[in-house]
């Protein structure tokens, strides 16, 4: 019984990412692309750097950067953690 | 776990482990000029130290790669990163101060267009480049080993 | 359904393809790559979305002569997308281990039986 009620809502789930997909915009035609073309007008002059995705990740947006270092950091530390216990065991 | 791999693949790690080295430390540098940067820099040197890893087993890498040493060279990289962010304090956070100005890393000028790349260039760039290189390749270097250390002990017991 | 819009359906066909893996699936790794799927499909969908039609790399080194590059925003943001789902992958895991060596089974609906 559980298991049908599962079934029914991973098809309705299913088929309505498939919809979605089926009916977006045309694929290679970016509907909003004012930001990029700063971006891409700008990079060499105001980051003096030829990568603009580079540019992009370090220098117009790097606060993203420091919340995704700051999740690789929390990610080492909890993985460290719980396998400290034995080697603490091991000595 | 404990003993690794045959002679042939021990003899072939021998001879990659150091060419991929190079190839990470080229990706990590050259961020500013092609494609790559920190992240994907580091994984590649982090799957350099992971092959060694497999190849020779948990045994014969104990003495070398300690994961606390590995943990504290990672925590040193975040504060760097950290650290470049408060450089520009003045008009922003993550102001890029050193673009276009001075001998470190901000040279002559780059010309516009398609052109051969210039080295010296980019601001703190380059520097934020290294430090989250250094951070992803230790940081993963540490989970890989504390992971096959930790299933070896559960093992033996 | 026109085929101008199949990379959309190829992404969207991995993200149902790893909900259908961690939701019918008992043992404890396959709900692990369930999830590592789920976050490919996502990652692919985001570098999908910023594509110009006959544009190249946003990259200025050796550049070839076209006059349209494709957008960098979209490919920064899946940049720290996979750094998270390896974060992610690393904690689930290390979970896994620590209940096999707790329990002795890496069975689902074993773990949520024995309580305590």
């Amino acid at each position: 019984m559980k298991k049908a009620i599962i079934l029914v809502a991973f098809l309705f789930v299913a088929a309505f990412l498939l919809l979605a997909a089926t009916s977006m915009r045309p694929f290679g035609e970016p509907s909003f692309a004012d930001m990029d073309d700063y971006f891409i007008a700008h990079t060499q002059a105001e980051v003096a750097a030829n990568n603009a995705v580079t540019a992009v990740v370090f220098d117009y947006r790097g606060f993203d950067t420091l919340g995704e270092a700051t999740v690789l950091f929390a990610a080492v530390v909890g993985v460290l953690a719980l396998f400290r216990k034995l080697r603490e065991d091991e000595r | 776990m404990n003993t690794g791999m045959s002679v042939i693949v021990r003899t072939i790690t021998r001879l990659v482990y150091g060419p991929a080295l190079v190839f990470g430390f080229y990706v990590i540098m050259h961020g500013h000029l092609t494609p790559g940067g920190g992240f994907q820099g580091g994984a590649v040197v982090a799957s350099a130290f992971a092959l060694l890893l497999v190849a020779f087993g948990a045994a014969g890498v104990k003495g070398h790669l300690n994961a606390h040493l590995l943990q504290t060279l990672e925590e040193i990289g975040a504060l760097a990163f950290l650290a470049l962010g408060f450089v520009g304090i003045g008009t922003a956070f993550f102001y890029n101060l050193l673009a276009n100005s001075g001998p470190l890393f901000g040279g002559p000028v780059v010309p516009l267009g398609s052109n051969s790349g210039v080295f010296n260039a980019g601001g703190t760039l380059p520097l934020m480049n290294w430090a989250v290189g250094l951070k992803v390749m230790t940081g993963i270097t540490a989970i890989v080993i504390a992971m096959l250390v930790g299933a070896r002990k559960e093992e033996s017991e | 359904m026109s085929m101008g819009n199949l990379p959309f359906v190829v992404a969207a066909l991995l993200v149902v393809f790893g909900i259908y893996t961690f939701l019918f699936k008992r043992n404890l790794i396959k709900l692990v790559i369930g999830v590592s799927l789920v976050e490919t499909g996502v990652n692919l969908f985001l570098v999908t979305l910023g594509y110009r039609t006959g544009g190249v790399a946003p990259i200025w080194t050796f550049a070839p002569k076209a006059e349209r590059m494709v957008l960098p925003t979209p490919q920064a943001l899946t940049l720290t997308s996979i750094v998270i789902g390896l974060a992610t992958t690393a904690l689930l895991l290390s979970f896994a281990v620590f209940i096999h060596r707790h329990y002795g089974t890496l069975d689902a609906h074993k773990v949520k039986e024995l309580q305590g």
